[in-house]
């Protein structure tokens, strides 16, 4: 259980350990695109985690990289095609991100760190949280700056016609100010509780 | 040739790889502690890229006509080889460069911009000659936003920063400050 809780947020990848933050800033003007990606990412990372896990005995030493790579393209050409095929918009909206969930290398530290050395029960744990909480983060992100820049949720609207949009935060520099406060408020968080265990009041 | 220099003004400054399409941004973050590492990461960037646009121009027109769901697998492959060789390179020449790029050099691999290259040229039906053309931009522009970071993060060594501050968050944040910059030459040329 332990595995499965740290990913989430002890060692959250995107706020904690700052992993794969192409994807992260890339497709998340809108929450409904941080969530979608998210999931597309738990799965690629459930998937080449159980491969990995169940190859590694086999795997050389020597060309493990590369193999770990080859598993997970296989992975993201799977869901590419699905995605496709099935929800045609969000395919349209993720672009060539999707493709590039193969370079995201939250899924490689993972492979090469846990999955590698660890049973399949333990890589399922291990890749499903990381996954979710991976796609946890995305959803955080998309639906701060959506409700900022767009005055919506999930294509609800919000606050009615006298808002007025901060565009600026659904363009590419909100994405760099709205993680960088987000690390802020992370890292503010994590100091108070190192203090409160030196002086306990 | 107006169009190649629109192409690479375009991805030069407009569509700035690091910038604006958010890609290559691990090393963006991790290198940038010293300008001149900076400036040579960005310059191996170049190199990967141009290598990589002529290989993927290779594998689109001569094998992937047959079978266009081994894109990503070769595509990655092919990248990886590169890397590979450009490390073996850069050993042999400057182990000092070697040593201060570190993880960084084989993590090109999973360089999100170089396979986002390859992909973005496929998709958008460049030649060789425009694949090229846009290779040597995104990489330029990729250089330009490291040795910006890099000298703008020398400067604030001697600052005195608030500790919750110091690290990623400032990073970002000056980042998002560049950004915005950089959106100011979407007017460059009109409405293009």
């Amino acid at each position: 259980m332990q595995e499965f809780l740290k990913g989430l947020w002890r060692e959250n990848p995107v706020f904690v350990a700052v992993l794969g933050m192409c994807p992260s800033l890339a497709v998340t003007n809108s929450a409904i695109n941080g969530l979608a990606m998210g999931l597309a990412t738990t799965f690629v990372l459930i998937g080449s985690s159980l491969l990995v896990s169940m190859l590694r005995k086999v795997i050389p030493k020597q060309v493990r990289i590369t193999t770990y790579i080859v598993i997970i393209a296989t992975f993201v050409t799977v869901v590419d095609f699905t995605l496709q095929a099935y929800f045609p918009d969000i395919h349209k909206a993720l672009g060539a991100f999707i493709s590039l969930i193969v370079v995201n290398c939250l899924i490689l530290a993972r492979q090469e760190s846990f999955s590698s050395k660890n049973g399949l029960w333990r890589s399922f744990l291990d890749a499903s949280g990381m996954g979710l909480g991976f796609a946890f983060a995305l959803f955080t992100l998309g639906s701060i700056r959506e409700v900022l820049g767009n005055g919506s949720l999930l294509g609800v609207s919000l606050f009615g016609k006298a808002f007025e949009p901060w565009i600026v935060m659904i363009l590419p520099p909100g994405g760099f100010f709205v993680l960088g406060f987000l690390l802020l408020l992370f890292n503010w968080s994590a100091q108070r509780r190192k203090q409160h265990k030196i002086q306990p009041a | 040739m107006n169009e190649l220099i629109w192409i690479f003004i375009s991805a030069l400054l407009i569509n700035n790889f690091t910038l604006s399409l958010f890609l290559g941004l691990c090393p963006f973050l991790g290198v940038t502690q010293r300008m001149q590492t900076a400036f040579r990461l960005g310059l191996a960037n170049i190199f990967v890229m141009v290598i990589t646009a002529i290989a993927a121009y290779a594998l689109n027109t001569w094998v992937l006509i047959y079978a266009p769901y081994l894109r990503l697998i070769s595509f990655i492959i092919v990248i990886a080889s590169v890397v590979q060789f450009v490390e073996i390179v850069i050993k042999k020449l400057s182990p000092a460069l070697f040593k201060a790029l570190g993880i960084f050099l084989p993590l090109i691999t999973t360089n999100c911009a170089i396979l986002g290259l390859a992909l973005f040229s496929t998709n958008k039906g460049y030649g060789f000659v425009e694949g090229l053309v846009y290779a040597l931009g995104a990489g330029g522009g990729i250089t330009i936003a490291l040795v910006l970071l890099a000298s703008i993060r020398e400067e604030t060594r001697l600052l005195s920063i608030p500790n919750v501050v110091k690290g990623t968050a400032l990073n970002l944040i000056i980042a998002g400050i560049l950004s915005l910059a950089f959106m100011g030459f979407a007017g460059l040329f009109g409405s293009h």
